[in-house]
């Protein structure tokens, strides 16, 4: 087999490990200040993620790096080409970062606040953002021979794309609910699922028609089929939020990004990054990869590494899978918690 | 207005200024995983409280700075891309691969074992516990490895081959690049001075605590503790800086010439090391200097009657090799900061043999010079350690990858002088204002000092943590 192709795949995983995992962080950010009454919510609503927040950003990390190594045209031409929505991007993951460390730094309440809305912020704006990025890889940007990119900042703001950034906010927003669902107890847990419905119902109406232009539009017959199946896992995924089964909740709304990443990827093969402007221009998986070397080199590093990382990284949610409850955070009972629930210590 | 926008200073600046300000955070956390690692055995095998009190008390400090290290070393990675996107095209194929590995094999590891040791103090049995907090030390200094791999390349570019058909360069012995003379070297000086740095930090704040007469169960081991990692792991530094130098001078001359403004080749004792030089600037002219005869031979070759070659004649060389242009780093900043590199390391290895004597069998000093100079330790140990970055990177300039590509045709062609000046400027306001909010949390953490052990659970014995921390 080809190794670029496969490393086409790999890096396709990596960017669904990444959304998967960051998406609910992000969704869990956006839900907290509808979910939570007081501080002692909030600190449930972060304390759900604490421990995996650092471990799911590095998927990005690994990402972007694999994509260096792998596709080094396809990282030049979308990193430098996508600046400012990059830049944009950078700066919240920063600031939502440090607020997870700082705001539990000091007992007051303003204090806390102002990294609450640096949370909130923070997981809104990338999660929209990276829409709008991956819209544009497939609707594809003007590129000049050199492969850089020509058009200016306000192109990358197509309806398209805008709408491919509403239907990554909504559908993290509603898996970081379906999280949230799963991870508390109490009024917290009620809430959350309530606030998952409605995100729910809004995230079929946006992201159908999304995908729904983007098979028109860009779309191959894999593609096609992929969107199909990421519809009916999204509409079933609510109809298990709705009978309570949050688990299955959360993971078929786990499948349904992953299989929308797959529909923007199989509408994007053999490109990797398109030229709208003339197809000779395009970067392909071809003419975009390294040299058979290197990626004979990564490949036998992945496949020594990847099972080791899914299991340790797997591990560590069983590691913490309990619920987070407001008792955990100051010993206060939540009259909605039944008290079958264990405590830990 | 035209020098305001240019997109290749500002780029340049960017770069440097966000690297310097990520490498304030890199010691601390590699230096300090290390730390505390030692604190939690000890702990472990002894079981006694104070033990846990450091750990506790420095493993908060740990994780204030350990949160600024994730989020801009994400800005590290991408800017590669986002603004100098000819490099990544040139390199990639050589560069990206330490890069991933560095993700998949090391930053993976670090970041979930990291969760696993803040937040499973109660779930996890003690010592798979004290499991997790070695794997975040082994992971971050095998990240420190292959980052340093990959910049080793820019130094001393090896294992590639030029495609002439694509117009970059080709990985061709991945070992090879891995095991690269300079990275060999490189290594192991900047990780012992990382343990300086954080030795720096635990002086820094046993001393300040002890000067205050206060937490002296926990403060004395620390500064001991302190004390004896500055000494060892910078002997250790100075031994791998030495070896370092070595393998400069065989791949860039220039480097070291620049080091010592060296503009005439010179032999034996005319191959001087100048501790210290009045005079312009550029170095070209002087004025007063005070000057070790034979050092700088010795440095460069080991031996008391080498030589060493100067600016110029290499400038020469270098015009016949790569045709017309100006080979010649920024001479001031490559002499002074190799200087203060070197002054600055050497005088915390020294107050830190000092404090071993003053505090020998539980003496502890009165005088309040003593203390001044040892809290000092922390900001100038990591001063010192930025200088040898700054004199590094800037030592290679102009070449981007020595001897393959300048730094002007790195540049990304597609990014407007604009762009830059806007991220130029919103990551000068966010660094420089968490970089305040940042340090005065560290402070605060510092000053409170460590806090009381709780008593034991009664039924088990085990010390009780609260594992909701955020």
């Amino acid at each position: 087999m080809d190794l670029a192709v496969l490393w086409f795949g790999i890096i396709a995983f990596f960017f669904i490990g990444y959304f998967v995992l960051d998406g609910f962080d992000f969704g869990v950010g956006m839900s907290m200040p509808f979910v939570s009454k007081d501080d002692t919510d909030r600190r449930v609503v972060i304390n759900t993620i604490g421990p995996v927040w650092d471990l799911n950003e590095t998927w990005l990390i690994v990402a972007g790096a694999s994509l260096f190594a792998a596709f080094p045209e396809w990282y030049a031409t979308l990193f430098s080409g996508f600046y400012l929505p990059l830049l944009v991007i950078l700066l919240a993951l920063i600031l939502r970062g440090v607020s997870f460390e700082y705001r539990h730094q000091r007992p007051e309440l303003a204090w806390k606040r102002r990294f609450d809305r640096m949370i909130i912020w923070g997981s809104a704006v990338p999660a929209f953002l990276w829409g709008v990025a991956f819209a544009n890889i497939v609707r594809g940007v003007s590129l000049n021979s050199d492969h850089d990119y020509i058009g200016s900042v306000f192109d990358l703001l197509n309806p398209y794309a805008l709408l491919g950034g509403f239907t990554t906010l909504l559908l993290f927003f509603t898996h970081g609910a379906f999280f949230l669902a799963l991870k508390t107890d109490g009024q917290i847990r009620d809430r959350s699922r309530a606030l998952a419905t409605r995100a729910g119902l809004l995230s079929i109406v946006v992201a159908a028609a999304f995908l729904a232009w983007t098979v028109l539009d860009f779309g191959t017959l894999p593609a096609m089929v992929l969107a199909l199946a990421a519809a009916v896992t999204l509409v079933a995924s609510v109809l298990a939020n709705v009978r309570g089964r949050e688990g299955l909740a959360f993971g078929l709304m786990a499948s349904t990004i992953a299989l929308a990443v797959l529909t923007l990827f199989a509408s994007l093969f053999p490109n990797v990054m398109p030229a709208s402007n003339d197809p000779a221009n395009s970067l392909t998986v071809a003419n975009a990869s390294s040299s058979p070397y290197t990626l004979q080199v990564m490949s036998w590093t992945a496949l020594v590494a990847l099972p080791l990382i899914l299991v340790y990284q797997g591990w560590t949610y069983w590691v913490f899978r309990k619920r987070v409850t407001r008792s955990h955070i100051d010993g206060s009972a939540d009259p909605g918690v039944e008290r079958t629930v264990e405590v830990a210590h | 207005m035209n020098e305001l926008l240019d997109p290749l200073l500002l780029s340049r600046w960017q770069f440097g200024l966000t690297t310097i300000y990520h490498f304030l955070f890199v010691p601390l956390t590699i230096g300090m995983a290390l730390t505390i690692a030692i604190f939690q055995t000890a702990w472990f095998r002894t079981g006694k409280a104070h033990y846990l009190q450091l750990t506790h008390f420095f493993g908060k400090i740990f994780l204030i700075n350990f949160a600024m290290g994730v989020v801009t070393g994400i800005v590290q990675e991408f800017q590669f891309g986002m603004n100098w996107s000819d490099y990544s095209r040139f390199v990639g194929d050589v560069f990206g691969a330490p890069l991933a590995f560095e993700g998949l094999l090391a930053f993976f590891l670090e970041a979930t074992f990291i969760g696993l040791w803040i937040f499973g103090w109660d779930k996890l049995p003690a010592k798979l516990h004290l499991a997790t907090i070695w794997i975040v030390a082994v992971a971050s200094t095998l990240s420190a490895y292959f980052i340093i791999a990959a910049n080793a390349f820019m130094q001393n570019p090896v294992a590639f081959r030029i495609n002439e058909e694509k117009g970059r360069a080709e990985l061709t012995s991945i070992w090879e690049l891995l095991t690269n003379p300079v990275a060999l070297a490189a290594f192991p000086h900047t990780i012992f001075a990382c343990f300086m740095v954080s030795a720096g930090l635990i002086i820094t704040v046993a001393a300040w605590h002890l000067s205050r007469n206060q937490n002296l169960e926990t403060m004395r081991p620390a500064l001991k503790f302190g004390l004896w990692s500055m000494v060892v792991s910078g002997a250790l530094t100075t031994l791998a800086g030495d070896q370092l130098s070595l393998a400069m001078v065989a791949s860039q001359p220039m480097k070291m010439a620049a080091a010592e403004a060296l503009y005439e080749t010179s032999t034996g004792a005319a191959a001087s090391f100048s501790v210290f030089t009045l005079g312009t600037p550029d170095g070209v002219h002087e004025l007063f200097s005070i000057r070790i005869p034979y050092l700088l031979s010795f440095l460069s070759t080991h031996t008391f009657d080498g030589t060493v070659e100067g600016i110029n004649n290499l400038q020469e060389q270098y015009q016949t090799l790569y045709g017309p242009g100006d080979y010649t780093p920024i001479i001031w900043v490559t002499y002074w900061s190799f200087r203060w590199m070197i002054g600055l390391g050497i005088l915390h290895i020294f107050v830190a043999m000092v404090g071993l004597w003053l505090t020998r069998k539980g003496r502890m000093p009165t005088n309040r010079w003593v203390w001044r100079a040892a809290i000092w330790s922390f900001p100038l140990s990591l001063g010192a350690m930025i200088l040898g970055w700054v004199f590094t990177e800037m030592g290679r300039q102009p070449w981007l990858v020595f001897g393959l590509l300048q730094t002007e045709d790195g540049v990304s062609p597609g990014v407007t002088g604009l762009e830059v000046l806007i991220s130029l400027t919103l990551f000068t306001l966010v660094y420089g204002s968490l970089a305040v909010v940042e340090f005065r949390l560290i402070k605060k953490a510092a000053m409170e000092g460590p806090a009381v052990p709780a008593e034991p659970d009664e039924e088990t014995g085990k010390p009780l943590v609260h594992t909701t921390v955020y």
